[in-house]
């Protein structure tokens, strides 16, 4: 476990500048996030060949989010059956900062891979890659978790219940838990629900004042770029023609908005990474949710094809009660 | 098919949407019953999500092709009762929820954060009333959808 740097502040540096003055401050980066949100899902690039490791995004993120940082009151309701049902507390482990957790919501991976002859040291920062078709969001049975339009997968803290559904199925298992706030606290805290899922919003309520996401500003070596997911592809792929370098999240799960290249295939990164809980890997990710699109055809064809056998059912009954009648 | 062998299918593809509808919200694993030998797939949410589908695909089809049948042949002669039209109402209501949960999670569509909501809670809400209105109908023993004797005094 390693401790958080607190020392650096750029949180003091943006609130002197407030929000509005701090956007019209970085116009460049402005109209391609805010455009792109209107039209087209935004994505991020992380060129991790450039990441030095340096944890500035990290600390940058915890800055910035941390108003949103669950704050549970202790002791936590009993929860049943309490053999079955485990308290998830990282509220007196904020500044865990090497694996996911609900107060950390980016942390970087790092890896020494020999690739070609040639030794790799590649660090690879790792939050939610806000996938396309979500299926934390698609499958949560509450309507707590949503893909914005511009391409944002958020879990509503105020609605979350907290039963990690979202991470089961999240093929990453990103979201990460905090027991004892959210709702469930005012329903059956104790039967039902277990506190609430955190994880990265992508700023959102930076990128809605045209800002850009704090990980993304604060780095001193430029890894992200953000913008339209068709033009931030087109920059992955140049990159990766240019030099033979590796893509992963464009088909991943179906298609994340979360795109890295790296000198080093992704099959040899996966293999060098320490994997486990809040630690994700870099495995290859079937589309989660291509059965359910195929069945969403059958439940298209359905009710036509019910109404045809309703109408050939009747058919047969009238005309057969019309003979009855023409025999009387 | 016969009327007996259909209503027979029904209930089975009911229960079983319902069982697989309520294994969508965690909690089978908590309260070990998927830990019952059998039951072990009641835990696997993208099993039970997709068995949930095709069940629904199933149900569609068999409303669909009953209330059509009905419209067009026995609308005189057969009379829904009260509680035969609550539950229709409410099947209606599941159904339609339903199948906006189905495109709501399309890959090509994406829907505000709070009808997404809006949806999952009347999803749940109509799905719980149906299942208490059907177990009180079954409780009272009026589980029939349609009036008692009316058939046999209109034929
Ligand atoms: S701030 Fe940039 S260089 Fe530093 S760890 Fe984060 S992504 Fe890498
Ligand atoms: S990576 Fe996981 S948590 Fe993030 S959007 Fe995809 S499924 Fe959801
Ligand atoms: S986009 Fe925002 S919330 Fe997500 S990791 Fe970066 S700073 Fe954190």
């Amino acid at each position: 476990m390693t401790v958080k740097n607190k020392g650096i502040s750029r949180r003091n540096f943006l609130k002197g500048l407030g929000a509005g003055s701090a956007a019209m401050l970085l116009p460049s980066a402005l109209p391609a996030v805010a455009s792109s949100s209107e039209t087209e899902e935004i994505a991020t690039l992380l060129d991790i060949s450039k990441c030095i490791g340096c944890g500035e995004c990290v600390r940058g993120c915890s800055e910035v989010n941390e108003s949103k940082y669950p704050e549970p009151k202790k002791p936590f309701p009993v929860m049943y059956p309490t053999s079955r049902v485990e308290v998830e507390d990282w509220s007196d482990k904020r500044d865990v900062d090497d694996r996911l957790t609900p107060y950390n919501w980016l942390f970087i991976q790092s890896a020494e891979v020999e690739y070609n002859g040639t030794l790799h040291e590649i660090n690879i920062p790792r939050r939610c890659l806000h996938c396309q078709n979500p299926p934390c969001a698609n499958l949560c049975p509450w309507g707590a978790a949503a893909k914005q339009k511009n391409g944002i997968t958020r879990i509503f803290d105020n609605v979350c219940l907290g039963g990690a559904k979202c991470r089961t199925v999240c093929p990453w298992h990103i979201p990460q838990r905090q027991t004892g706030v959210g709702l469930y606290m005012r329903l059956l805290p104790k039967f039902g629900g277990n506190g609430v899922m955190y994880k990265c919003d992508r700023c959102y309520n930076r990128i809605a004042e045209g800002q850009q996401p704090a990980c993304i500003e604060v780095c001193p070596e430029n890894v992200q770029t953000i913008g339209p997911r068709s033009e931030i592809l087109a920059k992955a792929h140049e990159l990766a023609d240019k030099n033979g370098w590796f893509i992963y999240g464009e088909e991943e799960n179906g298609g994340t908005n979360t795109i890295y290249v790296s000198p080093v295939p992704f099959d040899l990164l996966n293999r060098a990474i320490d994997k486990g809980a809040g630690k994700p890997g870099l495995q290859p990710v079937a589309d989660s949710m291509a059965d359910e699109e195929t069945l969403a055809t059958a439940v298209a064809i359905a009710p036509l094809a019910g109404i045809a056998a309703g109408i050939i059912k009747a058919g047969h009954y009238l005309s057969s009660s019309a003979k009855g009648k023409n025999n009387e | 098919m016969s009327n007996i062998i259909f209503a027979r299918l029904f209930k089975i593809t009911v229960f079983f949407i319902a069982l697989t509808g309520a294994a969508q919200m965690p909690v089978f694993k908590r309260y070990y019953i998927s830990d019952i030998p059998g039951l072990g797939w009641l835990a696997d949410f993208y099993l039970t999500n997709k068995i949930h589908y095709a069940l629904g695909a199933v149900l569609i089809f068999m409303v669909m092709y009953l209330a059509t049948e009905y419209i067009l042949s026995k609308r005189n002669t057969l009379q829904l009762s009260r509680c035969g039209v609550v539950r229709a109402s409410l099947f209606a209501a599941v159904i339609f929820t339903g199948v906006f949960r189905v495109i709501k999670n399309l890959p090509y569509v994406t829907m505000d954060p709070l009808t997404v909501m809006m949806i999952d809670w009347t999803h749940l809400s109509f799905a719980i009333l149906l299942g208490i209105t059907a177990l009180t109908a079954l409780i009272r023993g009026r589980s029939s959808y349609f009036e008692e004797g009316r058939v046999e005094r209109k034929l």
